[in-house]
């Protein structure tokens, strides 16, 4: 019973905020509303036994990817007027392409896939059970080198991109700061012993 | 308490969830004002002065004092303010600051919700923090404000990264990600058992992360006051104002209540002999967490401010790198002989 | 071997840790705060606060109307008008300071060659409204009469430097 109402308040939450998130002018609400769509989604899963994932995707997407965003969404200078321009020219376009995307969905999750009648409710989980200790194991056995993989290729990833922007310039005025840091008062003080200039 | 039950019936369960949460919030809440004046007491002596003096027996009265004149003040929303987002802001910096208080474990038992994932779920927790600081620099549609938030998100989420590293260290170390066992894997034969000894880098981090991730002197560039005059909330005032305050402060409390948790034993004595046993754990926690407070106080009264290349390169450029190579250590020493822990 | 100690020295914290040493000394250090209304710090007799018009011990009062005082001045704070009166002398109708305006810079008892205009000990005191800042003859004089024992007293002590 009360499964069902945070269920049904979740998805509720859920489906408003990603309508928002594509209807909204502001980009900055707009990004506000997709991180209360990831919050209920992970309030979902939640709900479906898996924490791991659900608190996962509160600290890697709501604590840091949307931060990131809302960063560069709050610093854009958007001019909304020039954006809906040619809205009506695009439009049947975006239909058509919409409508094509809901008829593939409903070919491959139709109905006779993925219906409630064909699928088995999973079982409730013992008390002991975490959730996260099975994710590791299946991680770091069964699919250890898919895991690598992808590990190295983000590692790739982060490399290029630090190495496309940095540019070393030579008139640049950067201090070092563990030159800075390395330096000791005995080095640089000298103690002078002079002589008062009036008797 | 049966005859409660019978009262609220099916709602009981909720009811006492209830309960138990104003029990939890209200004396942190009561702590926040208290350290308000602890921080005054403190930061005055090592100024020479004396601090607060005037309202109650040594100045006691102080924080009711402050806190029934900040209730009277009028609110500013400021014209061209996003006026919802303007007030949520506050709202959305205290929230996770109380929220993170559902996992924390205060004696064996006494804890709201002993979940298995606790470590992960304060991580997580705490992370929704930078949006109050985000929000309320955006809504208020100021400079000033702006430049606070931006500066204080991006520090904010690389220190997590540093803090996060740190708690790797912390789970690796206890086998699990449950608060409770973690702070049981400590027990021994005295705080030489604590997680600090074989984790000491890993403490530092942990410890300066938490002071950089509560925008705290030296780390306090969001507010910078000689630079943007308050940083993100310059432009709030009264109420609003102090939820931002309160939560500051709340997530201090917080932050020192992980670190004693994680590395300095939780509830345990620091010997197991006579006069430490005799104190009840609860105490002990309470007293290890006075101590860190006590530190960060220390620290505001000590260093002057960071710059703001300083702190993004001690963030990046130290602290991970030095959290990933003691990550490394610890598993390597864990496989020999030598682990104790 | 000097890069190791530095390694370690960086790493330990330890000047950061002697740092925090020399401030924790000062949390037990005595504390030099004076409690205001209670205890107040002594003060010199060259004191400058609130201003007063001094009397001669026959109750006529010293100031002669010569302006040198408001041309002094270097706030425009006084405003004198004068008169001469019956008797044949030369005397104020009108001495207002502006004590919003005054800097006390001392320049009015300095110029004033009869000891007429002085500053006197008198620091605590306040008006709700500007327009009660600004202190008239009458009120001065008042001042004057109020505290000429503590007035003359300073003045004599300072005498031999003068």
């Amino acid at each position: 019973m009360i499964e069902a109402i945070v269920f049904y308040f979740f998805a509720a939450v859920l489906i408003g905020a990603s309508f928002a998130v594509i209807t909204v002018k502001n980009p900055v609400h707009a990004a506000l509303f997709l991180v209360l769509a990831f919050f209920s989604a992970s309030g979902l899963w939640l709900l479906l036994e898996a924490e791991f994932l659900a608190i996962v995707l509160v600290l890697v997407y709501v604590g840091a990817v949307m931060v990131l965003f809302l960063f560069v969404v709050m610093m854009l200078d958007i001019n909304i007027a020039r954006l809906r321009e040619g809205i009506w020219a695009w439009l049947p376009f975006g239909a058509l392409l919409a409508i094509v995307m809901v008829i593939e969905m409903w070919i491959v999750l139709g109905s006779e896939r993925f219906g409630l009648a064909g699928t088995i409710a999973p079982e409730g989980h013992p008390a002991g059970y975490s959730n996260t200790k099975e994710l590791g194991m299946l991680l770091y056995t069964h699919y250890v080198y898919p895991f690598e993989i992808a590990a190295v290729i983000l590692l790739v990833a982060i490399v290029s991109a630090i190495a496309l922007t940095m540019r070393r310039r030579k008139d640049t005025k950067s201090q070092d700061a563990s030159a800075q840091l390395a330096a000791r008062r005995e080095e640089r003080v000298r103690m002078v012993s002079m002589p008062s200039g009036r008797k | 308490m049966a005859y409660f039950q019978d009262l609220f019936g099916d709602a009981w369960p909720l009811v006492w969830t209830l309960v138990k949460i104003v029990v939890i919030v209200m004396p942190i809440l009561g702590a926040v004002a208290y350290l308000t004046y602890f921080e005054r007491k403190v930061i005055g002596y090592i100024q020479v002065r004396i601090g607060p003096n005037r309202v109650g027996p040594i100045g006691l009265l102080q924080p009711i004092a402050d806190a029934v004149k900040i209730l009277l003040k009028e609110i500013i929303i400021p014209s061209g303010a996003n006026k919802f987002l303007f007030v949520a802001a506050p709202v959305l910096a205290i929230a996770p600051a109380l929220v993170a208080w559902a996992v924390v474990p205060f004696s064996p038992e006494l804890v709201l919700s002993n979940i298995d994932a606790s470590l992960l779920f304060i991580l997580a927790v705490t992370s929704m923090g930078v949006y109050g600081v985000i929000v309320a620099g955006w809504a208020s549609n100021s400079k000033y404000a702006f430049l606070g938030a931006i500066r204080s998100s991006a520090q904010i989420v690389s220190y997590e990264i540093a803090m996060g590293f740190a708690l790797v260290g912390v789970l690796m170390v206890a086998h699990s990600l449950n608060l409770g066992q973690i702070v049981k894997g400590q027990t021994g034969s005295g705080f030489w058992s604590w997680y600090f000894v074989p984790l000491f880098p890993l403490f530092l981090v942990y410890l300066i992360s938490g002071v950089a991730e509560t925008n705290r002197a030296p780390f306090d560039v969001a507010e910078g006051e000689t630079e943007i005059v308050a940083g993100f909330h310059v432009e709030y005032s009264g109420m609003t104002f102090s939820v931002f305050y309160l939560a500051e402060y709340a997530n201090m409390i917080l932050v020192s209540a992980l670190c004693s948790l994680m590395f300095l034993g939780g509830w345990l004595p620091p010997f197991n002999f006579a006069p430490f046993t005799w104190i009840p754990g609860f105490l002990w926690l309470l007293l290890k967490i006075a101590f860190i407070l006590f530190l960060f106080l220390w620290f505001r009264a000590t260093f002057p401010r960071y710059r703001y290349d300083q702190i993004m390169r001690l963030g990046w450029k130290v602290f991970i790198p030095v959290t990933l190579v003691w990550i490394v250590v610890i598993g390597a020493w864990m496989q020999t002989p030598f682990w104790l822990w | 071997m000097k890069w190791l100690k530095d390694f370690f020295r960086t790493f330990l914290l330890v000047e950061l840790v002697q740092g925090m040493v020399l401030t924790g000394r000062y949390l037990f250090a005595r504390k030099i705060t004076v409690q205001f209304p209670e205890e107040k710090t002594p003060q010199s007799n060259r004191f400058r606060g609130l201003h007063a018009l001094r009397r001669y011990a026959n109750g006529e009062e010293r100031c002669i109307a010569c302006k040198l005082c408001e041309a002094v001045c270097p706030a425009l704070a006084i405003t004198i008008e004068s008169e001469q009166r019956e008797d044949g002398t030369r005397r104020t109708t009108r001495y207002d300071i502006d004590l919003s305006k005054c800097i006390f810079c001392g320049f009015c008892e300095e110029s004033c060659p009869v000891d007429s205009i002085v500053e006197t000990r008198i620091f605590e005191y306040h008006a709700e409204k500007r327009s009660e800042l600004l202190y008239t003859k009458q009120m001065l004089l008042a001042i004057g009469d109020k505290n000429e024992a503590q007035i003359a007293a300073d003045r004599a002590q300072d005498a031999r430097y003068r």
